[in-house]
């Protein structure tokens, strides 16, 4: 099988961090929580009130009064996302590339924020017809569709809704397809919008979201916060982005899966270890290679314990030598675009040789004994970094990423 | 009274779990009756809803047991919280 290196060369977010790649990566190095009272949806009737919005974004300066009209929220976020990607790569488009380009996009949601709009027309008074838009504005590919004919992109084009893992499972497919030869060049992250009453109602009802703040691996975490985000990736055979001269922030170097086959929303130990053997056994590296985790690490009681049983099962002893963090913390949970805002934070430390923290710690838990990289930045030089998704259903998906050193 | 809350909150868990009430005893765990978490959120949900009461999320999810159930609920309408 044809088996070529990876490199992501262009990066795109839009967080509660910031509305850009630099401002994500000011905020993650400073341990700046984004988490803040909900301001797009009226919280009276909800028993939660903050969430990590991404504040400061206006549509209409990205978009035209029409276009909107064709935009869900969580298609906005990701298309401004791939916007920044695919300039940060400097991208060269020519009528092949366009061709056998891809854009895989994970989203669990699609467009919630329309479809809520559309119920409660319909059900709060009778007759009111729902927006002629609501179904392409509510479809999970929108924002994958929105992409490809922003660029011309003509390849495989898809989404993938696995929850909380969809874009670290479409950032695998977007890789695997890179690495075969089947596609030259991908755009590939998530997009999420989840801030709808009807929707958060639907959270508080599964109670693991916090009434404060997001405190993941800390003895007193409540639970976990939702986010918004759009977050993007420009991944392309490495040395067709030597050719080019494009710069590479850091290599995809392999790709686990697996499912617990276990519980609809516990997660299990040896199902997410299993994922991460199978992402480091297809990259071909030995546990002990890598320095640093970017955890599941959702803040819940459930979660973050168990994703230490799976770390302490795969790395053993060499779990005490880990970094591991959880930069939801500080951008929140998004649900099918964390996967890939995780992917970015990760490329961003690999480049930047430094580990995110985990914020909010305040005390240890006796089950949650690795280091989280408590609260403060710490300068690293790591050479393999992984990023682990472990979506409820019990769906597990994790990234291998490799320092770009700038040789071969 | 407190009886009227015990066949109450039975009643609920039977009817929101699908269980034959005869298989529910004060003293029946969730698990020896077959219910999951996802269960036990059902039935915190109905519980709230029939007693017009809020139990916190920590409660909610420390609930494994009938008698769990029943003392939650009594501390919640005893205290004034419910109708």
């Amino acid at each position: 099988m044809n088996t070529r290196r990876v490199a992501i060369t262009g990066l795109g977010a839009v967080t509660a961090l910031g509305l850009n790649v630099p401002q994500l990566c000011e905020s993650l190095r400073a341990g700046h929580c984004g988490i803040r009272p909900i301001e797009t949806v009226e919280c009276t009737r909800l028993r939660f009130k903050n969430g990590a919005e991404v504040g400061g974004f206006t549509p209409t300066d990205h978009f035209t009064e029409k276009e909107l009209d064709h935009l869900d929220r969580f298609a906005q976020l990701g298309l401004v996302a791939a916007r920044e990607a695919v300039r940060d790569a400097a991208v060269e488009w020519t009528p092949t590339l366009r061709e056998n380009a891809a854009v895989i996009t994970g989203s669990c949601l699609g467009g919630k924020i329309s479809e809520d709009q559309t119920f409660a027309a319909v059900y709060g008074s009778e007759g009111r017809r729902a927006h002629p838009l609501a179904i392409p504005r509510a479809m999970a590919n929108a924002a994958a569709s929105q992409i490809s004919m922003e660029f011309g992109i003509l390849g495989p084009t898809y989404t993938i809704s696995t929850a909380c893992a969809s874009a670290t499972h479409a950032i695998g497919q977007a890789f695997a397809l890179v690495r075969s030869g089947a596609a030259e060049m991908a755009v590939t992250g998530g997009s999420e919008a989840p801030f709808a009453l009807g929707h958060l109602k639907k959270w508080e009802g599964l109670r693991v979201v916090s009434p404060d703040t997001c405190r993941p691996f800390s003895k007193d975490r409540r639970g976990m916060i939702l986010g918004e985000a759009g977050a993007m990736l420009v991944l392309e055979p490495l040395d067709a982005a030597l050719n080019r001269g494009a710069r590479v922030y850091a290599e995809v170097v392999g790709f686990g899966m697996s499912s617990d086959a276990h519980h609809l929303t516990l997660p299990s130990a040896e199902g997410a270890a299993r994922a991460i053997t199978a992402a480091l056994r297809d990259a071909g590296i030995s546990p002990e290679q890598v320095g640093y985790v970017n955890a599941h690490g959702t803040g819940t009681k459930a979660n973050d314990p168990v994703e230490t049983q799976a770390l302490r099962l795969v790395f053993r002893e060499h779990a005490a030598r880990l970094a591991v963090s959880s930069t939801k913390s500080m951008h929140g949970h998004s649900l099918g675009a964390t996967g890939a805002v995780e992917a970015v934070a990760t490329a961003l430390a690999l480049h930047e040789k430094f580990l995110p923290p985990t914020a909010n710690f305040t005390e240890p838990d006796p089950e949650c004994d690795l280091d989280y990289v408590p609260n403060e930045a710490r300068r690293a030089e790591v050479e393999y970094a992984i990023s682990n998704s472990f979506a409820f259903g019990g769906l597990n998906a994790v990234l291998v990423l490799r320092r770009w050193d700038g040789e071969l | 009274m407190h009886e009227g809350i015990e066949d109450r909150v039975m009643r609920v868990i039977a009817e929101t779990t699908h269980t034959p009430i005869e298989k529910l005893t004060l003293d029946a765990t969730f698990e020896d009756v077959g219910l999951t978490s996802l269960d036990a959120l059902a039935v915190v949900a109905e519980l709230e809803e029939q007693f017009g009461i809020e139990i916190a999320n920590e409660d909610a999810m420390a609930l494994r047991n009938v008698r769990g159930a029943v003392e939650c609920v009594r501390l919640l309408t005893e205290s004034g919280a419910g109708q």
